[in-house]
């Protein structure tokens, strides 16, 4: 059984907010939308967004670190938003796992709200009924894109990389390896929602530098008795030319 | 949890037809038993029972403004299987309409005999409906209670004391009201009808206040360490990745500084419980003022007390929303 999600990388995500206006960019025009904003240009503007990129401090100053954390809905194996809807309008996809809501369906009672733990569900204000990210579900089946565009939007988006998107039920599949081999993790797994969606812990990035990386391993003391010797301070042959 | 009023005017409206029926078949059982006097079955069971159906409507039609799609509202009875808020759309109106035939049957004297139950108890129609209203206004609790109690990230609300107090609360106002009405319709039941009241009433206080024992210590099972997965116990959040409000920061949080939680809270605890007791023991005579003002001062601290009870409830989310900037 297939069951898509996103795997988040905190280790290099640098929090530019890039997939959090592409994904409203994409959603916004597609079979989603549209993802309302009401008053954007006033004083308190608001609106729907599937996906949200929030920022942390972890430590104690001077020894801190900062962690942009994206957040969107975890696509749970065990949804608890699901069973509460009265509608059957949330429900989830047996053949890929994603959790979905028909709009159609959807009275608006906000309850599938209150059963997600993680705030991933929001109403949309002008339509009255809730909305969630879909994994790009219009979007990952589309045949007309070429392989490499069928991910989601924030995927596509993302310059570092930080989002993965895969089967996590396919033990060979990038997210899985990533998951397995990095630490990935699920959020308050105390409530066993099972989320589809993993992230990848901060790692410390340590650069070992050899010495030979400094010097010309080839001409390590810059003695070439063939040529005038250059001074120290003249540049080197690394610097004036590009092979 | 942000209180919406549609839902408070549901909760505490129909928890008072509830209880009001309750009240109106108990004491039909009890005069069957001939433990009672026999009430004008008009005036007492019929238009008693029209008044729980006006609360009933009254609650109902609260309850469409908190739905984004009142015109959809059909199609909440279809998950019944797993969720307890299509249940309570099923039982809703199957209660109302129990109502309406019970009061109907006392209103026309339509008392066919059935059957003659041991001891010379006779059965008729009302009986039947009756027991049937019974058991759906009790099945109705238990829906409109489990829709929170359910929850298990709502660790406030995920108790048997949640379903126990819909139950104690909706049957003291109930009850309450019945004494009131009483006083205009059937002055002979007043002692009775109140005296339950006041009990229910006792019993209510103590349910809510195990659950604000329990609620004043209930430590938090998600914390933002298992929030966002990292372990360093001093996590700070910076931004929630907006400026404005959200749909997050609006539904899941009341606004109000916490003396104004304070303030209510002490509010419902007089106004439910003391002061409506007070005034249903000094009005056990059948003074109609007395009586009518328990149910009233009563009804205002059980919406007070409802307001609460969604205050209180602190959703998990929050913890991903706790900064701006």
């Amino acid at each position: 059984m297939t069951q898509l999600a996103l795997v988040i990388d905190l280790n290099v995500c640098v929090g530019c907010q890039a997939c959090v206006t592409s994904c409203k960019e994409w959603n916004t025009a597609g079979s989603a939308g549209p993802m309302v904003d009401q008053n954007p240009y006033g004083a308190d503007p608001t609106g729907t967004f599937f996906n949200r990129v929030q920022t942390f401090e972890v430590g104690e100053f001077p020894n801190t670190e900062t962690v942009h954390f994206p957040k969107s809905c975890l696509h749970c194996e065990d949804p608890p938003c699901v069973p509460v809807c009265p509608t059957g309008a949330s429900y989830k996809r047996k053949e890929d796992g994603i959790v979905l809501v028909d709009y159609d369906k959807c009275i608006g009672c906000k309850y599938c709200s209150w059963a997600c733990p993680y705030g991933a569900r929001e109403l949309d204000e002008q339509q009255q009924v809730m909305k969630k990210c879909t994994l790009c579900v219009d979007r990952i089946y589309d045949m007309s894109m070429t392989e490499d565009d069928r991910k989601p939007a924030c995927v596509k988006a993302c310059p570092t990389s930080a989002r993965l998107y895969g089967d996590i039920h396919d033990p060979e599949s990038a997210v899985s390896i990533a998951i397995r081999e990095s630490g990935g993790y699920p959020l308050m797994p105390e409530w066993g929602t099972h989320p589809a969606n993993h992230y990848l812990p901060r790692r410390k990035t340590r650069i070992k530098i050899h010495e030979d990386e400094l010097e010309r391993a080839d001409n390590p003391l810059k003695v070439d008795r063939q040529l005038p010797k250059p001074a120290m301070s003249e540049p080197t042959l690394d610097d004036v030319t590009t092979w | 949890m942000h209180p919406a009023f549609s839902v408070i005017f549901l909760t505490t409206l129909i928890g008072a037809a509830q209880g009001l029926f309750l009240a109106l078949f108990t004491t039909q059982t009890y005069a069957a038993f001939k433990l009672l006097p026999q009430p004008d079955a008009h005036a007492f069971y019929g238009q008693g029972s029209l008044l729980a159906l006006v609360l009933l409507v009254a609650g109902l039609v609260a309850s469409f403004f908190h739905l984004g799609h009142p015109e959809r509202a059909w199609r909440t009875a279809t998950k019944w299987r797993t969720s307890w808020l299509s249940r309570e759309v099923i039982v809703l109106p199957a209660f109302m309409g129990v109502v309406f035939l019970y009061g109907l049957a006392h209103w026309l004297d339509w008392h066919p005999l059935l059957m003659t139950l041991p001891g010379e108890l006779p059965l008729d129609p009302t009986a039947i409906l009756g027991v049937a209203g019974t058991v759906l206004a009790f099945a109705l609790f238990l829906c409109t209670a489990m829709i929170y109690a359910c929850l298990k990230f709502l660790a406030e609300w995920h108790s048997p004391l949640t379903v126990i107090n819909y139950v104690l609360l909706g049957g003291a106002s109930g009850f309450s009201l019945a004494a009131a009405f009483a006083a205009f319709t059937a002055p002979e039941l007043v002692s009775f009808l109140a005296g339950w009241a006041a009990i229910i009433t006792l019993l209510g206080l103590f349910g809510r206040s195990a659950s604000l024992y329990r609620n004043a210590r209930l430590k938090p099972k998600s914390t933002l360490q298992t929030a966002i997965g990292i372990k360093h116990p001093r996590i700070v959040q910076k931004t929630q990745g907006f400026m404005g409000g959200s749909f997050n920061t609006r539904e899941f949080f009341h606004g109000q500084p916490i003396a104004v939680l304070r303030g209510i809270k002490w509010f419902f605890m007089l106004a439910v419980f003391p002061l409506p007791l007070l005034l249903l023991v000094s009005g056990m005579q059948g003074t109609m003022g007395l009586l009518v003002a328990a149910f009233v001062v009563q009804y205002l601290g059980l919406l007070a007390e409802r307001w609460f009870f969604f205050a209180q409830a602190n959703h998990p989310q929050n913890l991903y929303y706790q900064s701006i900037a």
